[in-house]
């Protein structure tokens, strides 16, 4: 079974000199797809897809349901396999390993540990662990994963949720908690971890209307304030305009339009970005 | 009457070793359905066909047949274990194989986005297993557990059939030696439905325990709509 196409690199560097990449690597792109496909059975959900996230970028996913927004971070999150294409994070593929002849293998487990610490995921669902208390959520994979004192990951839990304005709650279980609470702890347990890309899927929109607020306003205040990359897969159309750097519009697993949000957003060029911004606003 | 009660004593010796292969078989029990039940969800084969093998054959066969099995053919082949080893071997193995297939569905039945939480937070498998998906599957699975462990206290009465001195076997040597069927019957009835109750009543504190956080304020609210409707004389909840 071959899910992963395996890409021969040339190994002879006087050919590699000879041969130039016809996609060279920009020293400076955070993440990069290139012609990634994914097809669950029947279903194509990503077709040649090429995508590139600079350091620092904020990148906000939209388009309608079913177009594939969730399965590009799932890619990149480790947590389902490209059919074909590779994907880079930091400069490192992250599907694939080169072998002692510069061939790109499988990844295996090992190198996807590695690759992982790069990377963090805001749930739609939150997913957080319902059997710690909110501090521990936070603590545990410091502790586990990092290596880090339970004092030291204490007091980075705490800070992490005095950001989030919950400070009060971490003696607390999830499960006491509002939606729009377990987000911003779920939040905080990915920013712990200090991933240098955080994926963002859809995370107000389990929410109660009122409760969305709280949540826009500490990503809001997040995305100001760090250097980190960030791509939010969303469907608040105001909080994109004013967050992201660029919009990528996204329909039937390819990318249909991208630019600046003023661009996408006052004047989109094709007519299903056109049709699709219509009914999300008039909404 | 007075038989009987003379006759108590022995009995109680009997409740002992029951008592005692009860929870050495639960043990053995236990030490098999935890990593049987995790082992049928590996993503090897051959680890999940070999667990489910182990599965299959002490459910597949009566725990009887097992019993038999170890106390009289493998002596044939060379292999002697005294009734109380070959009774807590097959006792243990029969039940843990039950046991292993309430392990796995407690674990399937945790959500998958925990498991992807656990991923995306870089845990290795091992630690989602120990600290995300075990401690959730464990409230699951405490309730069926609980009934496998009162099934396995029934099943003790097997043993008597390979020499051991247990309630079943010291009451059919007391009605042999002073008659008074019914009462002696009544009396291991009795002994038996304490211990299982013990047991439910142990199970229920551990569920209590281990199951602290899942008092949810939903919860709550129905527990106290529950003793509100007491109070007012018995609404069916
Ligand atoms: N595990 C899966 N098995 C089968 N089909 C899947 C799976 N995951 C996603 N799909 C399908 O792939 C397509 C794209 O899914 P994806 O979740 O990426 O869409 P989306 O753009 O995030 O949509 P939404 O806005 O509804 O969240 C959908 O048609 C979906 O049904
Ligand atoms: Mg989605």
């Amino acid at each position: 079974m071959t899910i992963l196409k395996t890409t021969t690199l040339q190994s002879d560097p006087v050919e590699r000199q000879a041969v130039p990449d016809p996609t060279p690597m920009k020293a400076s792109d955070m993440v990069r797809f290139r012609q990634v496909n994914k097809r669950f059975g029947e279903t194509v959900v990503l077709r040649d897809l090429d995508l590139d996230v600079a350091p620092a970028e904020k990148v906000a996913v939209i388009g309608p349901s079913g177009s594939g927004k969730t399965t590009i971070l799932r890619l990149l999150m480790t947590l389902e396999q490209p059919d074909s294409g590779t994907i880079e994070v930091d400069g490192e593929h992250l599907w694939h390993k080169a072998n002692k002849r510069g061939e790109l293998i499988p990844a295996d487990e090992k190198h996807l540990r590695t690759m992982r610490t790069h990377l963090g995921m805001v749930f739609q669902h939150f997913n957080l662990f319902p059997h710690m208390s909110v501090l521990r959520n936070i603590i545990e994979p410091l502790v586990r994963v990092r290596g880090m004192s339970r004092e030291e990951a204490a007091t980075r839990g705490r800070t992490l949720l005095d950001m989030v304005g919950l400070a009060e709650k971490e003696c607390a279980y999830p499960g006491r908690l509002s939606g729009g609470q377990q987000q911003r702890v779920a939040i905080a347990r990915a920013l712990a971890m200090e991933p240098k890309v955080m994926l963002f899927d859809e995370v107000t929109s389990a929410l109660d209307p009122e409760l969305v607020g709280e949540v826009l306003s500490v990503l809001r205040e997040l995305a100001q304030q760090t250097d980190m990359t960030m791509i939010f897969v969303t469907h608040e159309m105001r909080f994109a305009r004013e967050v992201a750097d660029r919009v990528v519009m996204f329909d039937q697993g390819q990318i249909v339009e991208q630019g600046p949000p003023c661009e996408i957003f006052k004047d989109p060029t094709s007519p299903r970005t056109r049709a699709f911004l219509k009914a999300v606003l008039e909404h | 009457m007075d038989a009987v009660l003379n006759g108590l004593p022995h009995l109680f010796r009997g409740a002992q070793v029951t008592v005692e292969i009860t929870i050495l078989a639960a043990i053995l029990g236990a030490a098999m359905a935890f990593p049987m039940g995790v082992l049928r969800l590996s993503k090897r084969r051959l680890v999940r066909t070999l667990a489910g093998a182990y599965v299959e054959f002490f459910r597949g066969t009566s725990a009887l047949v097992q019993l038999f099995w170890l106390f009289f053919v493998l002596p044939l082949a060379g292999i002697k274990l005294d009734p109380m080893t070959a009774g807590v071997l097959a006792l243990g193995l029969n039940i843990g194989a039950y046991g292993a297939e309430v392990v796995r569905g407690a674990v399937q039945s945790v959500p998958h986005g925990q498991v992807e939480a656990a991923i995306a937070l870089n845990m290795t498998e091992m630690q989602r297993m120990r600290r995300v998906v075990i401690p959730q599957a464990l409230v699951a699975m405490l309730p069926p557990l609980g009934n496998l462990a009162i099934e396995l206290l029934k099943l003790t009465s097997l043993v008597s059939l390979i020499t051991l001195h247990d309630i079943t076997f010291n009451a059919q040597t007391l009605r042999e030696s002073v008659g008074h069927t019914t009462e002696i019957f009544a009396a291991v009835l009795l002994m038996y439905f304490v211990l299982a109750s013990a047991i439910s009543v142990g199970m229920r504190a551990l569920e209590r325990r281990v199951g602290r956080w899942r008092e949810a304020p939903l919860d709550r609210s129905r527990a106290a709509l529950r003793q509100l409707a007491d109070t007012m004389g018995g609404v069916p909840a």
